[in-house]
């Protein structure tokens, strides 16, 4: 592997799992982390499958 | 028969769906293939280029565009297209949305079968044990060798499989947003990573597998994909490449005689081939599975005052993370270490996922385990796309025709069911699903994201765009995308798009000083004296499916009038 290879691969995967960490980071500790939905009105679908579902 | 809104459970829900929808066999598969052929560095370049141009760009639009969209329940493309143009042709304009996704599920729920087979196999020692032919069980397995072979229900066939992931993808698509797919990719996007991770130990600590073959090991493997610079040795008449080596100067003298030709990939000379910029861009765009519908779709079950931009970015970084990060050190390191260059050239998607690795992993030690998991991994990224596949159908009939979730799964698995039936029987050189994965899955999806930016910038307007995509938006979207998304991703995409039919369905030689075009087999199956029936049947199936397409957008289209009506009411009280 050349010096060049090194360098593609070290500066490719390092971007793209920074950019990860980084953005899930923010997802996981920013303002709107603890803000779940409301999941009451998420299921059923139909209120006639209230009882199936 | 009332109906309670739907909508995601969790933020990271929403986030793991879509990356779950992007993540598939292109990334495991697919780009590590590709970035090899062209040379890493080069290849990277156009590739990181193409991200920030087309890729990210579009998932915002689309994020943005779909929430928008939810806000005023409308869950599907044409149904969102009808509300921000408000123009009677609008909703035509989405129709793509419902067709792209819902045929190319037909296919994939058949490759997503191989994924499940393969595992199973694998983990049964049909694939492990030795003087195992693996092209002739890849033949016989998905029906490549002839029509009609495939369709057969033993262990080692296909057919329980199809059934299998048929009743799985309906099963959890019945169950709704939060406790179906949300459900399916919060485990399946982590164990998903986690495999991959496991795989990625195991290739990365095998060394020198063999002894008396000291060039292929783990470091000329790496090399192999990522070397921005080299020299290529191909065999003189078949074109193959042999053999790989940084320079000119340190090709053996045994590959220097007049059976084998040189093929320079140096990093400049690469980047002024219009293919491996097609092949980048063509790759960043079938990646983050942009122009699918899938990611309007989901977005519109957000809340109004949910982010947009982060969670598109988070998406997005999760599918390059599970793309660069882990498929670009996994397959091809692995297939350079036990079969050489040769093993692996030209192999194509299909080839490299189901002939050439169980082939390294009949080799690897351990290999058995590492096979199982490894298909266990191409079928959980699989299932999570092929879900995301049937929710946009799912919303637009639900929405449209105003039916039931039980009606719209039953109409959508009967649709699907026939599709994928066609395809499963006209297996024989998988053309059926080439073609339908062409038409559909390729131009279709271009003119659909193209369509989808150009609504973003021109007919939503560049400055409300903006102003929609940063509501509740945790963090913002530079300025100069403003431009980008107006001006240049449109240009790029179409200039992608026009190179990409030059190329497939012209057959452009790539010279602009003397152009020269050769209808290519895409061309050939369908027009001429050698026209493939299968091909010219596919094509047709693909028209039957718009026409049939355009006409529930015209009979949604009243209730779509009816409910903008409404809004306007209400808004005016």
């Amino acid at each position: 592997m050349t010096t060049g290879g090194w360098i593609t691969m070290i500066l490719s995967v390092g971007f793209v799992t920074t950019l990860f960490i980084f953005c899930i980071f923010r997802v996981l500790r920013g303002p709107a982390a603890n803000r779940e939905h409301e999941l009451g009105h998420v299921e059923p679908i139909e209120e006639d499958d209230i009882i199936q579902r | 028969m009332a109906k309670a809104q739907e909508a995601w459970g969790s933020r990271l829900g929403v986030i793991l769906a879509v990356a779950g929808s992007a993540v598939g066999l292109g990334n495991f598969l697919r780009f590590p293939g590709l970035a090899a052929q062209y040379g890493g560095g080069a290849f990277m370049i156009a590739y990181f280029i193409s991200l920030v141009l087309i890729g990210i760009p579009i998932c915002w639009v689309e994020w943005t565009i779909g929430r928008h969209g939810g806000k005023y329940n409308f869950h599907s493309t044409s149904g969102i297209f009808d509300l921000i143009l408000n123009k009677p042709w609008g909703k035509y304009l989405g129709v793509i949305g419902f067709i792209v996704p819902v045929c190319i599920y037909m296919y994939y729920v058949y490759i997503e079968a191989w994924c499940l087979g393969y595992a199973v196999n694998s983990i049964t020692g049909n694939l492990s044990g030795e003087g195992v032919n693996f092209q002739e069980f890849f033949g016989t397995f998905t029906g490549a060798s002839a029509d009609g072979v495939a369709l057969k229900f033993g262990l080692k066939e296909v057919g329980i499989f199809v059934i299998i992931v048929y009743f799985l993808n309906f099963f959890f698509i019945y169950r709704g947003i939060s406790k179906g797919i949300e459900l399916v990719c919060k485990f399946a996007m982590p164990a998903l990573i986690f495999i991959a991770l496991i795989i990625l130990v195991r290739v990365m600590t095998l060394g020198t597998p063999d002894p008396l073959k000291p060039d292929q090991n783990i470091i000329a493997g790496l090399g192999y994909l990522w070397n921005p610079g080299a020299v290529a040795v191909l065999d003189a008449v078949s074109g193959v490449e042999v053999a790989r080596y940084p320079d000119a100067a340190a090709i053996p003298a045994s590959y220097l005689g007049e059976a084998f030709t040189q093929k320079n990939l140096d990093l400049w000379l690469s980047l002024m081939n219009p293919q491996l910029w097609l092949a980048a861009a063509g790759q960043i765009f079938f990646s983050l599975s942009i122009g699918f519908g899938v990611i309007i779709t989901y977005a519109s079950y957000l809340r109004k005052e949910d982010d947009v931009v982060l969670s598109g970015l988070t998406a997005s970084a999760t599918n390059e993370f599970c793309e660069v990060g882990l498929g670009g050190l996994i397959t091809v390191p692995a297939a350079f270490m036990f079969l050489g260059a040769a093993g692996i050239v030209g192999q194509g998607t299909f080839g490299l996922g189901f002939n050439v690795l169980p082939e390294v992993f009949a080799y690897m030690p351990g290999g058995q385990i590492f096979a199982s998991i490894f298909f266990l991994l191409l079928f959980l990224a699989a299932i999570t796309s092929s879900l995301s596949m049937l929710q946009p159908g799912i919303a637009f009939l639900e929405e449209g025709l105003n039916i039931s979730r039980k009606q719209s799964c039953a109409l959508l698995g009967f649709v699907t069911g026939i599709g994928t039936l066609f395809i499963w029987y006209f297996s024989k050189d998988l053309k059926a699903l080439d073609t339908i994965d062409f038409w559909v899955g390729t131009v279709m999806l271009f003119i659909q994201a193209t369509i989808l930016v150009i609504i973003f910038g021109w007919g939503l307007g560049i400055k409300k765009g903006w102003q929609i995509a940063h509501e509740g938006a945790e963090m913002r979207i530079p300025n100069i995308y403003k431009i980008i998304i107006k001006y240049v991703t449109p240009a790029f995409l179409l200039t992608i798009f026009g190179m990409f039919l030059l190329q497939n369905v012209l057959g452009w030689n790539y010279s602009f000083s003397d152009a020269q075009f050769n209808p290519t087999d895409r061309v050939r199956d369908l027009i001429g004296s050698d026209a493939s029936p299968v091909a010219r049947l596919s094509v047709a199936w693909i028209i039957i499916m718009t026409i049939f397409s355009l006409i529930l957008v015209n009979l949604a289209g009243k209730n779509w009038k009816k409910r903008k009506q409404n809004l306007i009411k209400e808004a005016s009280l």
